[in-house]
């Protein structure tokens, strides 16, 4: 569904320096090669299944299910993959590819760190240095992770600019990115940046609505009503709901981080309080003053704490395919919370903004209507700072 | 004709970039004033953006400052309407793509004709995405600057051949700061652009001595100093005009 330079709709685009246009139009063309090429297809499927643990799980959460009395619940859990998300997903495709362009040295951003873990680690087997750009703040929120992050031999450099967050990582990365380009692959972690990035990462993170696909036709004998998954910049929820695009009768509805509320600046809700603009080499939806300055948005969850959402989902905004709904803070607790008592999975605090909106959804839909959320990752580095949260002073 | 060829009209041209509103607007009219004093040949004022991710440390901070301080679009435009009364070399804005399309690109750039602000340069509106504000810049008559990097290659005679006004030569790889040393090979880049366009070029990116600069003159059209004008201003403040115009003669 995209065209020239990567377009969907008014959406996506390459608005990036000069210096880096060679540098993603090299990536586009070896991309366009190799997704075709079945020596890439069939390394990169061996690594999804005897790497990272693919296909995952789809669970029937039986107990959730009866407890909320509406809609039958699947959790698709991504939280089952090795380094405990779905960020591999993208990250073992990338790799591949930069390894295939003769590149020997990968940099990253990361939000939770969740996607600066999986780049870590797909730089430690497959014998890549790696950088890593993570927000100062986010550095202390999710101490743990940095930890692995060095374990895995990777360097962690933390951003001081700007409000010290996930978009001050990007581009932080984007600036490193510039200043070498010739051995390094930018990883980038989700759905955003110029063309190709949107492309590749949807597709790399698209094996999970495939799976949902064949797992849900051989458990129901039929396709879901409706798919649920948070969005920060969007790769879990634009992998979840891929290929139900065409499937009309399947509901795809996006949970943006609210924060404290989208009636208050506290927020990083892009669609819900963000307008059309130009940012981070794309043209979408961001959070920002009426001179264009990005607002300085804000969520409990470091994952979903970025101020834009990725084109292809702007566009399904736009043209009504998808729906975008704000869960704040105290909501993605509680759920947080239910789920781990209910269904003992502990969901990353991401992950808990979609399963909050199935607890609002499931008990106004009949029992023979079937839901599946997408828990894009475990919920273990959340839980100092949910304890924080709650009032109890505990440290990793 | 390009109101921006007057820059380079028989001679090399200086081109400084200057912050608006860093640390404040009056400062920001003092410095442009006392940089064409001394000889300036053409005026680079930037908007500040929040996250100016071509930028390095030195003008992310002088970003920072300015919108702390509470400059807007708005009041830029007002600036450069009183630096208007007297100054008539050519000026031109350095922004972020999101500052022009989020103040509305048609009433943002009819308003640059209307005040006298003759180029637009954006470093994150490649080639590929030029015909966001194309038609607006010709119809209002704003040259839209391009930008040739050490990585264009085969790019470069496609960029000539549409440039207007000047084209910025991008020296180093990275983002904006000093250099201690320049090594891309800038005069290949600099032949292939005269074999496809006579639009002047100027160099810009890590130069902050005059030996750099003359450097500069001799490959190209002329030189554009960022970083090393935003330490000075960091440096000295309110009283920085003076110095900033000293440094602009020397780098003459």
């Amino acid at each position: 569904m995209t065209n020239k330079n990567g377009r969907f709709g008014v959406h996506g685009g390459q608005y990036i320096p000069e210096t880096l246009m060679n540098a993603v139009i090299e990536l586009e063309e070896a991309y366009n090669h190799f997704k075709n090429d079945p020596e890439f297809n069939r390394e990169l499927t061996e690594l999804f299944n005897e790497y990272a643990g693919r296909p995952s799980r789809l669970y029937y959460a039986e107990k959730m299910t009866k407890d909320l009395g509406g809609a039958k619940i699947y959790l698709k859990r991504e939280d089952l993959n090795h380094t405990g998300s779905h960020k591999i997903n993208n990250v073992l495709g990338q790799a591949l590819l930069a390894k295939k362009m003769g590149k020997t040295r990968l940099i990253a951003e990361t939000g939770a760190g969740q996607h600066g873990v999986a780049t870590a680690t797909a730089a430690a087997l497959m014998g890549m240095e790696c950088v890593v750009f993570m927000g100062e703040e986010d550095t202390k929120r999710q101490a743990l992770n940095v930890y692995r992050m060095h374990l895995l031999g990777a360097e962690v450099i933390p951003v001081k600019s700007g409000t010290a967050t996930l978009k001050d990582a990007v581009s932080e990365a984007m600036r490193e990115w510039t200043s070498r380009i010739e051995d390094t692959h930018y990883c980038l972690g989700s759905v955003m940046g110029p063309h190709p990035f949107p492309t590749i990462v949807r597709d790399f993170q698209s094996v999970i609505s495939k799976e949902i696909k064949e797992q849900m036709l051989e458990k129901e004998n039929r396709l879901p009503d409706a798919v649920i998954a948070c969005v920060g910049g969007g790769s879990n929820a634009m992998g979840s709901f891929y290929n139900f695009i065409e499937d009309k009768d399947v509901e795809l509805i996006g949970c943006e981080a609210a924060g404290r509320g989208i009636d208050t600046f506290e927020t990083a809700a892009t669609i819900n309080t963000g307008r059309l603009g130009i940012f981070h080499g794309m043209k979408s939806y961001f959070c920002q003053d009426k001179y264009g300055q990005i607002a300085p948005v804000y969520s409990i969850s470091a994952g979903l704490d970025y101020p834009g959402i990725g084109p292809e989902h702007a566009h399904l905004h736009d043209i009504g395919r998808a729906k975008y709904v704000p869960i704040t803070d105290d909501e993605a607790v509680n759920a947080f919370e239910y789920l781990s008592r209910t269904e003992g999975i502990i969901p990353a605090i991401e992950s808990a903004h979609a399963v909050a909106y199935a607890m609002k959804l499931a008990p106004t839909m009949d029992k023979d209507k079937i839901i599946v959320v997408t828990i894009s990752g475990r919920g273990d580095k959340d839980c100092a700072a949910i304890a924080r949260y709650r009032g109890e002073d505990i440290h990793e | 004709m390009s109101k921006i060829s007057k820059a380079f009209e028989n001679k090399k041209a200086f081109i400084p970039f200057i912050t608006c509103g860093d640390p404040d607007l009056e400062t920001t009219e003092a410095i442009v004033r006392a940089a064409v004093e001394n000889g300036a040949d053409l005026i680079e004022l930037g908007i500040p953006f929040s996250d100016p991710t071509a930028e390095g440390p030195v003008i992310q901070a002088a970003n920072i400052r300015a919108l702390n301080g509470g400059v807007t679009t708005d009041k830029v435009f007002d600036l450069v309407r009183d630096l208007r009364q007297d100054i008539d070399i050519p000026m031109v804005f350095m922004t972020y793509a999101n500052v022009v399309f989020s103040y509305g690109a048609e009433k943002f750039i009819s308003i640059c004709n209307e005040i006298g602000i003759d180029g637009l340069i954006l470093p994150d509106l490649p080639y590929e995405e030029k015909e966001e504000f194309q038609a607006l810049c010709k119809q209002y008559d704003v040259d839209l600057i391009s930008f040739i990097a050490p990585t264009s290659e085969n790019r470069i005679a496609m960029i000539a051949k549409e440039a207007e006004g000047f084209i910025y030569i991008v020296s180093s790889l990275g983002v904006t700061g000093t250099r201690s040393e320049i090594k891309t090979d800038l005069s290949s880049i600099v032949k292939v652009v005269r074999e496809n366009t006579d639009v002047p070029c100027a160099i810009g990116f890590g130069i902050s001595t005059p030996e750099q600069a003359h450097k500069m003159y001799e490959i190209a059209d002329g030189a554009i100093v960022g970083s090393a004008i935003i330490k000075i201003i960091e440096k000295y403040g309110k009283d920085s005009p003076k110095y900033v115009g000293e440094y602009v003669k020397s780098m003459k």
